[in-house]
This record gives C-alpha cells, sequence and structure tokens, in this order.
C-alpha cells in the first residue's frame, strides 16, 4: 500500500484465509458429540468411546486457540492494526460479555422463579391449597429448600467463613486487577506486573476454597442431586467456578506477555478485555453470594 | 454519493495488493471474505430448507389420510421435531445471516464483516452441529421426538438417550448464532462509511442490528435451558420436576423468553427485505423511514415482556394472563405502522410486478393474515379453544413460510443479479412464484378451519371429520414442496452464469451502495470507504 494513502486513510486489516476457524469448527463438533456421547455413558455407567472423542475436541480446541492467537498477537505486533480494528476487538468482547451475563440470568431466573413462585405454590400458596394438600402432603415451602417435596433431605450452606472469605478474595483481586491496567496506562510496568500476579494468585486462592467449599458440601449433604436449593447452588457456583477458571488462565498469559514486553499504554486490546472478563465474573460472584448464600 | 466512483478508482489502484481469489474447495474451508462466507450461509440454510422440507412432506404423507398408515408415531414425533428444528435454525436463521453477510458491508461501505475469521468460525459449525442432529435420528431409540419446543418432562423424563446430543448440538448452534451476532453489530457499529449516519442507514441493515442484540439476548438463555433439561435427564437435577422443588412450567417460561424473541429474530430482517423491495418497484421512496426503525425497536423491546402468551393453559394466575395478553396485544400496533407504511410506498406509486415485487406484495398480505390470526391467539379466553391445534399451525407457518421464507425468496431475487452479474430466469421464476403463491394457501389456509374445528397438532392420526381438509393440505403441501424444486434449478442455472448479463443497478428505481458497484459486486469492495452525502 502506498504510504501517502496511509496518512489519509488507516486501512481496516481483513485477514487473508486463515486455517484456525475451521480447526476451531472440527474441535466444536468433536466437543458436542464427544460430551453427548459420554453424558450417556456415564448416567447409564456403561463404557464407550465419548471420553476419548472429547479429550481430542478439546486438544484440538486448546490447539486452534494457541495457533489462532498467536497468529493474532504476531499481527498486533507488527502493526497490521488500526484503531478502528482495536475498535471492533473491544464492541465484540463487550457483546460476548453481555451473552455471558444473559446466560447467568438465565439460571438465576431458575433460581427466583422456584424461591418465589414454583415453591411456595407446592406449599400451597395462592390457589394451589390442593396441590399441597393431594399431591404433596406435609410439604412446607421453605428456602433454603432442605426437604423437598419428594422428600430428599440436604443441609444449608452458611454464608459466614468460606463463602465470606472468597467474596473478598474476589473483590481483592478486582481491585489488583484495577490497578494493574492503572500501571499499565501510566507504563508502570513493575506495578503492572505485580499487581497482576497478585491478581492471579487470588483467583488460584478462590478456586482452591471453592473445591475445599465443594467437598464441604458433599460431606454435609447438600449435593447436585438434592432438589431445587442444590441445583442452583451447584450450578450457579459451578458454572461461575468456570468462568473463574478461563479467567485465570487468561490473566496468565497476559501475564507471560507482558514478561515479554507486550503492550504498550495506549495499545492493549488484549490485557483490557481480560481485565474486563475479570470483572464480569466478580459482580456474577457478588450476585451470587448475595442470591444464593445471604438471602 | 457521488464519491462512489472514486471508490473504484482507488479500488483499481490497489488491485497489484489484492491477492488473487483462492481456488477449490480451499477457498470456501478457509475464507474470510463476507461475500464467500454469505454464500455458504445462503446455500447451506437452502440445503437445510429441502432437507427439512422432506421431513415435511412425510408428515403430510402421513397425515393425507386418517389412520396410521406410512411411518410409526414415534417416528413421526421425530418428524415434527426435527423438520421445526431444521427449518428455525438450519434454514430461516442461517439465510438471513447469510443475507446480512452479502449485504451489509456493501449497503454500510465497509470492506468486509468486522471480525472476518470468526465470521468462517460460526459458519461452519452449522453443518457440523446438523451433522449430529440429523444422524441422532439414526440412533437407538430415535432422535428428538419432544417437539422442537423440547417441553420438560417429555425431553427430560420421557426422551430418548440421543436427547445428549440434542443438547450439544443446540450448544454449538447457539455459539455460531452468538458469534454471528456480535459479527453483526460490531461491523454496523463500527464499519459504517463516513457519513453513514444512524438515520441514513438502509432498513436491512437497521433491522439487522436490533436482530443480533435480539440473538445475544437470548441465545444464551437458550443454553442455559438446554443444559438444565441435561442435567435434569442425566445428572439427578430436578429444575423441571415438583418433587425436587422445580416446575415442568418453568422450562416453558425459561424456553419462551428465549423463543418469542426467537421469532422476531425470524421475522425482522424480512420487514427490512421488503423495505428495500417495495420503494424499488414503486419508485418512491420508503413511506416513514423514521417511524419504520422505531417500530421496529419497539418490537423488539415488546418482544421480551410477552413469552407467557404461549402458556396460556399452563394454569398461571389471572393477573398474569391478562398481562401477557395485553402486551401481546400492544405488538400488533409498531406491526401496524410496518404494514400501513409499505401500503402508502405503493400508494400512487409507478408500481412495476417484477419477482421480487411479486413475492414482496405477497409477504405483505399473506404476513398480516398471519399476524391477525395472532391477534387472535394473543386473546386469552379465545386462546384456551386454539391452544395447541392446527389454527397455531396455520397462524406460525403463515409469518414464518409466507412471511419469512417469502421474504428470503424475495431477497434472493431481488439480489440475485448483484450477486452472480446475470439476470436469472424469468419464466422460471414466474412459475416459482404462481406456483408456491397457490400451493402455500391451499397447504396453510384449510389449517385455520381444521383448528378452529378442533384438530390438535403433533398428531399422526384425527378424527375423520378432518379428512377432506387434510387431504387438500396434503396436495397444497406437495404441490409447495415441488414448486421449490423449480426454485433450486433457476438458483444453479443463474449461478452457472446462464443468463443476460445484468448492469450495476440491476433495478430501474434501485437505491443504495450496493447498486452502485458493479454486477456480479467484485471480490473486494469498499476497501476505502465511500463518503456519504
Amino acid at each position: 500500500m502506498a504510504q501517502q494513502e496511509v496518512k489519509e486513510y488507516q486501512k481496516y486489516y481483513v485477514p487473508e484465509q486463515s486455517i484456525w476457524p475451521i480447526i476451531g469448527a472440527v474441535a466444536l463438533f468433536l466437543i458436542a458429540v464427544g460430551a453427548g456421547t459420554f453424558t450417556v455413558e456415564v448416567s447409564k455407567g456403561k463404557e464407550g468411546h465419548g471420553e476419548w472423542i472429547l479429550l481430542a475436541g478439546i486438544a484440538t480446541l486448546i490447539f486452534m486457540v494457541t495457533g489462532w492467537f498467536r497468529n493474532q498477537i504476531h499481527e498486533s505486533m507488527s502493526g497490521l492494526y488500526s484503531e478502528q480494528l482495536s475498535r471492533s476487538y473491544r464492541q465484540g468482547m463487550a457483546w460476548f460479555i453481555f451473552s455471558e451475563v444473559m446466560f447467568f440470568a438465565a439460571f438465576f431466573g431458575a433460581l427466583f422463579y422456584a424461591r418465589t413462585i414454583a415453591i411456595p405454590w407446592l406449599g400451597g400458596a395462592s390457589n394451589n391449597a390442593m396441590t399441597n394438600e393431594v399431591l404433596w402432603p406435609g410439604f412446607e415451602a421453605v428456602w433454603p429448600l432442605l426437604q423437598t417435596p419428594g422428600g430428599t433431605e440436604s443441609t444449608q450452606m452458611g454464608w459466614f467463613g468460606l463463602p465470606l472469605i472468597n467474596t473478598l478474595l474476589l473483590l481483592t483481586s478486582s481491585v489488583t486487577c484495577h490497578y494493574a491496567h492503572v500501571g499499565l496506562e501510566q507504563d508502570k510496568r513493575k506495578q503492572l506486573s505485580w499487581m497482576l500476579g497478585l491478581t492471579i494468585i487470588l483467583g488460584c486462592i478462590f478456586l482452591a476454597l471453592q473445591v475445599e467449599e465443594y467437598i464441604h458440601a458433599y460431606e454435609i449433604g447438600l449435593t447436585l442431586d438434592s432438589g431445587m436449593y442444590g441445583n442452583t447452588f451447584f450450578m450457579l457456583t459451578g458454572f461461575h467456578g468456570m468462568h473463574v477458571t478461563l479467567g485465570t488462565v487468561i490473566l496468565i498469559v497476559l501475564w507471560f506477555r507482558i514478561q515479554k514486553g507486550h503492550f504498550t499504554p495506549d495499545n492493549h486490546f488484549a490485557f483490557q478485555a481480560g481485565s474486563w472478563y475479570w470483572h464480569f465474573v466478580d459482580v456474577v460472584w457478588v450476585m451470587l453470594f448475595f442470591f444464593v448464600y445471604i438471602l | 454519493m457521488s464519491t462512489a466512483t472514486d471508490t473504484l478508482h482507488h479500488d483499481e489502484h490497489d488491485e497489484h495488493h489484492h491477492h488473487h481469489i483462492p481456488k477449490g474447495i480451499k477457498r470456501w474451508l478457509l475464507t474470510t471474505n463476507h461475500k464467500d462466507i454469505g454464500t455458504l450461509y445462503l446455500w447451506f440454510s437452502f440445503i437445510m430448507f429441502l432437507t427439512g422440507g422432506a421431513m415435511a412432506m412425510i408428515i403430510r404423507a402421513e397425515l393425507f389420510q386418517p389412520g396410521l398408515q406410512i411411518v410409526d408415531p414415534n417416528f413421526f414425533n421425530q418428524m415434527t421435531t426435527v423438520h421445526g428444528l431444521i427449518m428455525v435454525f438450519g434454514a430461516v436463521m442461517p439465510a438471513f445471516t447469510g443475507l446480512a453477510n452479502w449485504l451489509i458491508p456493501m449497503m454500510i461501505g465497509a470492506p468486509d464483516m468486522a471480525l472476518p475469521r470468526m465470521n468462517n468460525w460460526s459458519f461452519w459449525i452449522l453443518p457440523f452441529a446438523f451433522l449430529i442432529l440429523l444422524s441422532s435420528l439414526f440412533l437407538e431409540g430415535g432422535g428428538p421426538a419432544f417437539g422442537w419446543t423440547f417441553y420438560a418432562p417429555l425431553s427430560t423424563t420421557y426422551s430418548s438417550d440421543s436427547t445428549a446430543l440434542f443438547v450439544f448440538s443446540v450448544h454449538i448452534m447457539g455459539i455460531s448464532s452468538i458469534m454471528g451476532a456480535i459479527n453483526v453489530i460490531v461491523t454496523i457499529w463500527n464499519m459504517r462509511a463516513p457519513g453513514m449516519t444512524w438515520m441514513k442507514m438502509p432498513m436491512f441493515v437497521w433491522t439487522w442490528l436490533i436482530t443480533a442484540f435480539l440473538l445475544i439476548a437470548v441465545m444464551p438463555v437458550l443454553a442455559g435451558v438446554v443444559t438444565m433439561v441435561l442435567t435434569d435427564k442425566y445428572f439427578g437435577t430436578s429444575f423441571f420436576n415438583a418433587a425436587g422443588g422445580g416446575d415442568p412450567v418453568m422450562f416453558q417460561h425459561i424456553f419462551w423468553f428465549f423463543g418469542h424473541p426467537e421469532v422476531y429474530i425470524m421475522i425482522l430482517p424480512a420487514f427490512g427485505i421488503i423495505s428495500h423491495i417495495i420503494p424499488t418497484f414503486a419508485r418512491k421512496p420508503l413511506f416513514g423511514y423514521a417511524s419504520m426503525v422505531y417500530a421496529t425497536a419497539s418490537i423488539a423491546l415488546l418482544s421480551f415482556i410477552v413469552w407467557a402468551h404461549h402458556m396460556f393453559t399452563t394454569g398461571m394466575p389471572v393477573a398474569a394472563e391478562m398481562f401477557f395478553m395485553f402486551a401481546t396485544m400492544l405488538i400488533s400496533v409498531p406491526t401496524g405502522v410496518k404494514v400501513f407504511n409499505w401500503v402508502a410506498t405503493m400508494w400512487r406509486g409507478s408500481m412495476t410486478f417484477e419477482v421480487p415485487m411479486l413475492f414482496a406484495i405477497a409477504f405483505v398480505v399473506l404476513f398480516t393474515i398471519g399476524g391477525l390470526s395472532g391477534l387472535m391467539l394473543a386473546i386469552t379466553p379465545v386462546d384456551f379453544q386454539y391452544h395447541d391445534t392446527y389454527f397455531v399451525v396455520a397462524h406460525f407457518h403463515y409469518v414464518l413460510v409466507t412471511g419469512a421464507i417469502f421474504s428470503i425468496m424475495a431477497a434472493a431475487y431481488y439480489w440475485l443479479p448483484k450477486w452472480t452479474g446475470v439476470m436469472y430466469d424469468n419464466t422460471l421464476a414466474k412459475w416459482h412464484f404462481w406456483a408456491s403463491l397457490v400451493s402455500v394457501n391451499v397447504l396453510f389456509f384449510p389449517m385455520h378451519f381444521v383448528g378452529l374445528a378442533g384438530m390438535p397438532r403433533r398428531i399422526p392420526d384425527y378424527a375423520l371429520q378432518f379428512a377432506d381438509f387434510n387431504k387438500w393440505i396434503s396436495i397444497g403441501g406437495f404441490a409447495f414442496g415441488l414448486s421449490q424444486l423449480i426454485f433450486l434449478a433457476l438458483l444453479i442455472k443463474a449461478c452457472r452464469k446462464k443468463g443476460e448479463p445484468a448492469s450495476a443497478q440491476v433495478w430501474e428505481g434501485a437505491e443504495g451502495l450496493e447498486w452502485e458497484i458493479p454486477s456480479p459486486a467484485p471480490y473486494h469492495t469498499f476497501e476505502t470507504p465511500p463518503i456519504i452525502k
């Protein structure tokens, strides 16, 4: 491209052909087939190839993500990206996080519906006296639902102790993540590196404690299949934990890139995306702590 | 828009920079070009349309006469289920995404979609997702047989083992749709040529912007609800099981919170298409452009608060039934604005009736019929009568077949010369239109009658008094199915570039950036953006 044209108009980088998307499609295919087969095999206690297909899919996906990002980083470092392109990336990331919010909204919606509508109705509220009397006699609607209409019993998880510590950890990590970002913007690389490192460590401690919390839950008899309370508890905290894991991996990758001297004060989309994602999992956790543990 | 010519000049100047168009299978597998990806989406959706259509033929063959004669009831259920899933997720949605890919960058003066590699990924997930869905039909116990709405407990307690595959195939379809929608929204937000302000955007771009927002908002909710179905069926949760404190009705709430915006996802881009075609052939600018934009936005917002009108008979409290009835009826206001604007655009126009216009006019009339039967269904006490009858089937086929599908066909006939560079076979096109128009009404109109008389949907057998109408419905169905083969022949002919070369503008009254570039559209367009005045 001629030089004088660059001055007038920064060209939008439209990449040539790429091998990674089709590899990604194959990876998702293997994951879907593998997960589908594996689920059936596990629930029926059958032997099969499901887990191997699933693992192959996950390996392919990791391979794809690594290769794609390597490509991407290389292009970014060689200055192919315009201001407009990095705006596209930022907007894309923002909408992606919005889609994640809606995914959690489905599960929070299930929690709210069960607590305010389904369970009271089973207990005879509104015009459902006969539902309670005839179908579920003796069932009393209380939350947390420690005894289901079918009779399954479980124990409540308190908010004090581990969950509270975890809340503080994650909130602190959001603050350190913010200061890492500030460090990057002011070109204080040491602050950036330390603060990001601290965020990662806090994230890892959170995950370790979450594992302990799950072990504890199963010991005291709160399991995934112990009715609506256990369902929502494990699905919400479980999906949140998966997101924290992903977020931590993203931050670790960013940390290594920072050690290699990547990112400048005014060009650091990947860092921004990672930190947005981290704040997002943090906000979800606060919602969780409030609605799942305290209320 | 005089500067479009400057752009062309720039493009020639940049020619040495272009790599030649890649050849062979690799071109399609690895492409990052919005036009290639658009073509892939469109062909994929057409293949899915024929596949889902073949299933409809099986359904209509079984229902040709009362009694069970051709397929067993379980297979019949699989056919209705997979027909619905394929038509919704495999035919209509990818067709609109294909049109978005082809048209949005050209309409807003962008060099490509904002995220071209992700664009390729979104597309190639789809064939794999449908491969999984279709192959599950051949597994032991059969494929999904619980209706495209997969209500619990049909999909949890009473479903076959292929449900896990169904769930994961829906997951990856969702990933594909979300990525596609993010791409569209970012393209429109960030890639418009200088001077292309919001209120200068072509209607198709506007409707897709709003559709993309709906997709990003509700596809994750679908992912959530299929996940709950998965854990309920295989991992002992009880989201939809009263014994564990859950509620099967909750399934319907979550599903339709996705499902109702979903039906607008399938019609808003259609509104956009029609708003391009009618002004072209009436040779008048679109009447009430701004009101069209606001109407589209209000329909989208209302779509989030009407979901429970699908569930009037589930025993909701009366206050909720009233709320959802009135909220639903409110939608007829912005929709009425649109129909009024289309008619007002035609009023005293210099109309000609080329094939795209024929489809567009058929759309306005027949979609309105579907809209009015929707209004009938919105009235709660009346819906108690109509619920789960063929009246509902008639309603949503009028809005989806003579609405969404007709608009897609209109779009194909309108923009095909721009894509291929040749004028398609007009005789075949007219045959296709008239055959489709007559047969589709023979197919769906009598469904209103049998529905009002009480014939339930999703049943392989029926009472004798419905026999005559069903015979006609089936004949209409077979004729409609055969008519689509005319379309297939026409498309193959056009893609092999048989026909008169098309001019850049193609249609005398056509306006917009896409009509200022040559036909066929060059592989790369607007690498330097045009300036819109």
